[in-house]
């Protein structure tokens, strides 16, 4: 957002997501990727337009019921990690399920949680902070945290983004696979051709409107 | 709904980070609570001791007092009360020199005449034990501790008061309701009823108290034998006070003193909460990040605000907890600091109301002062996430911001007002507090701005990169100062005042000023004393005639009169009843003013002998030129009329007068005079009074220099107390700069890595810091210096309404101890860091 005269990012977008489906955003630098994906994870509210998940439309909650409703449906991975620098990974994992209201059992969860620690590598790490684990080992944290709360939808900003070629193609097979497994719908913002070229359906946006939007077969 | 378990599940895991910056701010809280625990348990152990012991206090169930020996009219009560089956001890009080031979010095003394079994309740403890009892068995006296030193005698030795020769036979430790610092203002001797005619010294002029203390037969009946007896006994001007009566001046007079100084715990604790909002704010600042991804990943804003304020309340309830048992611990302290104005002693116990107030009023500060900086947390979008740094949020003025100010100002008036002894001192002192510190928060900005635009561009690097933290984002400017500022401030106030009041004594007396007075001299010994003292006086001494009189008639009516009737604006009745020492004289001294009418010589003569009457009390009496006053001097009465007004400085060390005869007309009344002399300090002063006292037993002689000593004993007690509490202030400043420093030494951890990464030797890191913290002392003692002139010279001119005198050394001595000190907390707090390897600690940095 800047002072003065509203600046409009997005022109006449208009897409609808298939479940389990893994679409990839991609576009240069500001070309509305990361505002596109706040509107759709309900960060944001469009000045004009509506945005549904799961048949609820996301303008006509308020900020704390779209905060429960990201809460119960919505995963997050960050291009920066952004995991939370007191908490463990394990407690960093635990998060989205103990905000959650209808609390499951702690148990059921912390065991949830291990088991997502396990599944990308770091089950021997589940009592370090983030700044006791490399750039790789955090995104990993982060990509267990955003499976933990069991997501409808996962949105990934540019998660490799500050990570070196091979680290993130570990990171990018693990979301993939994770993805499949969990049954989840993936939103990724991306720069990277390759990385692209493994979704479902690509949506190239530029200055703020839809460039194609291409649906593979593979 | 609030999720508590979540809640308390993430401040639990957020403090395991923070407690020690946690505990630094807890320490600040716990600093007021100490203070305010400790003095309203004080209190409370004071309230029940004066309780306990009130009939002990008095030493009697009923108290009488008067100006001269009862009439028939009080003795006749006094018999019923014997008859009755109760009983009564006389003392009889007056000034007189005690004289002790061996050493050669003299002091003014109190004497004290105890007739019968007095005290009836408690008891008078001795040293050498159980020598009260055998005062009547021999010309004894007993004396307050100090009086032994002043004559440097020692028990064993003889004491002349007037004619009489006494056996020092111990000294009296403790006597029922008395307060050390009594000892200091009239040091007493002890004497048997029966050894006062022996002295002499009950002559004209000599002004003596005479006290009846009763027993009565039942001590529940103090009150109906007061009430019975009232009317009589003021018709006597004698007057009464029951043991209760007593008790509840005592508690009042304590009551205001506890409470004045819980004003100063107050401000302990006040700071510590402003500490604390300041630290809350370092701390929101740094967790936004924190804050956008728990409000991404679907936390609620209450969720998150919770968490917190939480913590906030945690740090509060630590703070209590720490400062109630610190408190409890200055409790046992108190009583030996306020030592001086204890009339009984003070068994500390353990109460549960301080105790409770106490944890309470600690966690709600610290959650108060949190509030308004945890309401940013509001402001954090969850967008934020996404981004790759959080923009601290712009504050928004809605009705949380408003109550959260509103909060706090109820928060500081409440207290001050549940403090303070009167609602008016209270509403005072909240105003006072919300003024010091605009008043430092404007100084700081003013500048830190000053600096800003008055940057040194041309100074070395090591210059510019330490004075450009002073307002760089997330800087400590405005805790320091507001720190340190404050303690400058309310220290530098205190040493103002109480030098100016100090230089006023030593001016008043010093240079040419009389040095001895010589008063209670007789007419026939005028001339005895005159050549005794103007052998040793630097310049010829004044003598000037002193004649007691009281009010007779105002205008043609009756003072009895005048007091009943109520139709009109009663004048003051202690002007009324007082007795007047009066003077005659040809002309005006130094030390007053004409203000209306004129002086003898220039007024036309009048049909009655004229008087000149002093601006105040002529207020007091509703009097003024041309009215006229008689007066009963000694059974004669003299009409007057008043000729002239004067003002008087009363500050002047001059003999003044409220009413002045013009030459003529008393010259043949009853009378003594006093004598103001010019003598050599030292031994010359000593030999002097001594020479008087020898020769003239009744005349009574004080060394200004022991009125000056006096004087400053008192106030370094009353200062003393003070002090005490104000140092909890001092320290809490001390904790909230080490706090302030504890925050930002992750910032400057970095910068210093960053620095050495670049290239900077480690004195340059070093100087980097020392530059940032002279500046922040420098500012910080100047704008508390600032104030506590102002201050300082508010309370000197309109409170004590003295000339005011900058006590520049001490000003300046401020300035340059505030920055030494700010300057090393600063790099002892910061040490070790400038010596870490760049590469340890890019991996160590942790929240």
């Amino acid at each position: 957002m800047s002072a003065g005269s509203p600046l409009t990012v997005l022109h006449d977008v208009s897409l609808t997501l298939e479940d389990h489906g893994f679409l990839a955003i991609v576009g240069p630098s500001g070309s509305g990727k990361t505002t596109l994906l706040g509107l759709l994870a309900g960060l944001d509210r469009p000045s004009k337009g509506t945005v549904q998940l799961d048949g609820q439309n996301l303008h006509e909650l308020s900020e704390d019921a779209r905060a429960a409703m990201r809460a119960a449906k919505v995963g997050f991975v960050f291009q920066t990690f952004q995991l939370i620098p007191t908490l463990t990974a394990l407690e960093n994992v635990l998060v989205p399920v103990e905000l959650q209201q209808s609390t499951r059992d702690v148990r059921d969860a912390e065991a949830h949680a291990r088991s997502l620690l396990e599944r990308v590598g770091l089950g021997d790490r589940t009592h370090h902070y983030p700044l006791q684990l490399s750039g790789g080992e955090q995104q990993r944290v982060a990509l267990a945290r955003a499976f933990a709360n069991r997501p409808r939808v996962l949105f990934a900003d540019e998660p490799t983004g500050n990570l070196d070629a091979e680290t993130g193609q570990g990171v990018i097979d693990l979301l993939v696979d994770l993805n499949r497994e969990e049954r989840t719908t993936l939103v990724l913002v991306t720069h990277d051709p390759a990385l692209a070229g493994r979704a479902s359906r690509v949506l190239r946006l530029s200055g703020g409107r839809i460039l194609s939007d291409t649906v593979s077969t593979a | 709904m609030i999720d508590w378990t979540f809640l308390v599940r993430m401040a639990r895991r957020d403090i395991r980070a923070s407690w020690r910056q946690i505990m630094v701010y807890a320490g600040a809280i716990s600093l007021g609570v100490a203070a305010l625990v400790a003095i309203s348990s004080f209190r409370g152990d004071v309230t029940a001791a004066l309780h306990r012991e009130s009939r002990a206090l008095l030493g009697a169930d009923v108290e009488m007092w008067g100006r001269n020996p009862y009439g028939d009219s009080v003795l006749a009560i006094l018999d019923s009360v014997r008859a009755g089956g109760g009983d009564v001890s006389f003392v009889t009080s007056f000034a007189s020199m005690a004289y002790a031979p061996r050493t050669g010095f003299t002091r003014l003394v109190e004497v004290r005449a105890v007739d019968g079994g007095f005290p009836f309740y408690g008891a008078i403890s001795t040293e050498p034990e159980g020598r009260w009892h055998a005062l009547a068995e021999a010309p004894r006296v007993l004396v307050d501790p100090s009086v032994l030193i002043y004559l440097d005698a020692a028990v064993g030795d003889t004491m002349r008061l007037g004619d009489a020769a006494f056996v020092i036979d111990g000294s009296v430790t403790q006597a029922p309701g008395q307060m050390g610092i009594r000892a200091a203002i009239g040091p007493r001797v002890y004497i048997s009823a029966a050894y006062l005619e022996a002295t002499n010294l009950m002559r004209f002029g000599s002004l003596a108290r005479y006290t009846a203390m009763l027993k009565l037969e039942d001590a529940a009946n103090a009150e109906r034998f007061v009430r019975l007896n009232g009317p009589a006994l003021d018709a006597a001007r004698i007057g009464y006070a029951t043991a209760s009566e007593r008790e509840q001046d005592l508690r009042s007079w304590f009551d205001t003193l506890t409470r004045f100084l819980g004003l100063l715990g107050l401000t302990a604790l006040l700071l510590g909460g402003l500490a604390t909002g300041s630290a809350v704010h370092v701390f929101v600042r740094r967790k936004l990040t924190t804050v956008a991804i728990l409000r991404c990943i679907g936390a609620r804003q209450h969720t998150v605000f919770g968490i917190y304020l939480l913590q906030a309340a945690l740090m509060g309830v630590s703070g209590a907890v720490l400062g109630v048992s610190l408190g409890l611990l200055v409790q046992r302290m108190l009583p030996s600091v306020l030592a001086d104005f204890l009339p009984l002693a003070v068994t500390p116990s353990i109460q549960l109301g301080p105790i409770v107030s106490g944890l309470g009023i600690g966690t709600w500060i610290a959650v108060v002062f949190a509030l308004l900086p945890l309401l940013e947390i509001r402001e954090v979008a969850p967008l934020q996430a996404l981004r790759h740094s959080v923009d601290p949020p712009r504050r928004r003025y809605d009705w949380m911001t408003i109550g959260a100010h509103g909060l706090i100002l109820a928060t500081v008036t409440g207290l001050s007002m549940s403090q303070a002894p009167r609602v008016d001192a209270g509403l005072a002192f909240a105003g006072a507090i919300v003024i010091t510190t605009i008043a430092l928060w404007a100084t700081a900005r003013t500048l830190r701005g000053t600096v800003r635009r008055f940057f040194p561009h041309r100074a070395p690097y090591v210059m510019r990169q330490g004075l450009a933290n002073l307002y760089r984002p997330q800087n400590q400017t405005m805790p320091v100062i507001l720190a340190v500022g404050f303690g400058i401030f309310l220290l530098g106030t205190l040493h103002i005042v109480q030098r100016n009041i100090l230089d006023q004594l030593a001016f008043e007396t010093g240079g040419d000023q009389p040095n001895l007075v010589v008063f209670d001299i007789q007419p026939d010994q005028v001339d005895g004393v005159r050549s005794i003292v103007t052998a040793a006086s630097t310049a010829p001494p004044s003598i000037t005639p002193i004649v007691p009189a009281r009010l007779a008639q105002i205008n043609g009516r009756s003072i009895a009169e005048i007091v009943d009737d109520s139709s009109e604006p009663m004048p003051q009745r202690w002007a009324l009843r007082r007795e007047y020492r009066n003077t005659y004289r040809d002309t005006l001294v130094d030390s007053e003013e004409l203000l209306e009418g004129a002086w003898w010589d220039a007024a036309p003569p009048a049909d009655l002998p004229r008087i000149s009457i002093e601006e105040e009390v002529a207020a007091d009496l509703r009097v003024g030129l041309g009215d006229r006053i008689a007066w009963d001097v000694q059974g004669v009465l003299i009409e007057t009329v008043i000729t002239s007004v004067r003002r008087v400085d009363w500050a002047r060390f001059e003999l003044n007068f409220f009413v002045v005869f013009e030459p003529g007309v008393l010259e043949s009344a009853p009378m003594t005079f006093v004598a103001l002399a010019q003598v050599p300090p030292g031994t010359a002063v000593a030999t002097t009074q001594r020479d008087i006292v020898r020769r003239y037993a009744n005349v009574a002689t004080i060394d200004v220099s022991t009125i000056q000593a006096t004087l400053r004993r008192l106030l370094r007690s009353v200062s003393v107390a003070i002090q005490f509490m104000a140092l909890f202030s001092i320290a809490c400043g001390i904790v909230v700069l080490l706090g302030a420093v504890a925050t930002t030494r992750l910032q400057r951890l970095r910068e210093s890595v960053l620095l050495k990464t670049l290239g900077a030797r480690i004195p340059q890191v070093r100087s980097i810091l020392a530059v940032e913290y002279i500046a922040l002392g420098l500012l910080a003692s100047v704008s508390g210096t600032a104030l506590a002139v102002v201050g300082g010279w508010g309370a000197v001119t309109l409170l004590f309404e003295l000339p005011f005198r900058l006590p520049t050394a001490a000003v300046a001595g401020w300035i340059v101890a505030g920055t030494v000190a700010t300057t090393l907390v600063g790099l002892v707090g910061n040490r070790g860091l400038v010596r870490r390897p760049p590469l340890a600690i890019l991996r160590a940095i942790t929240e």
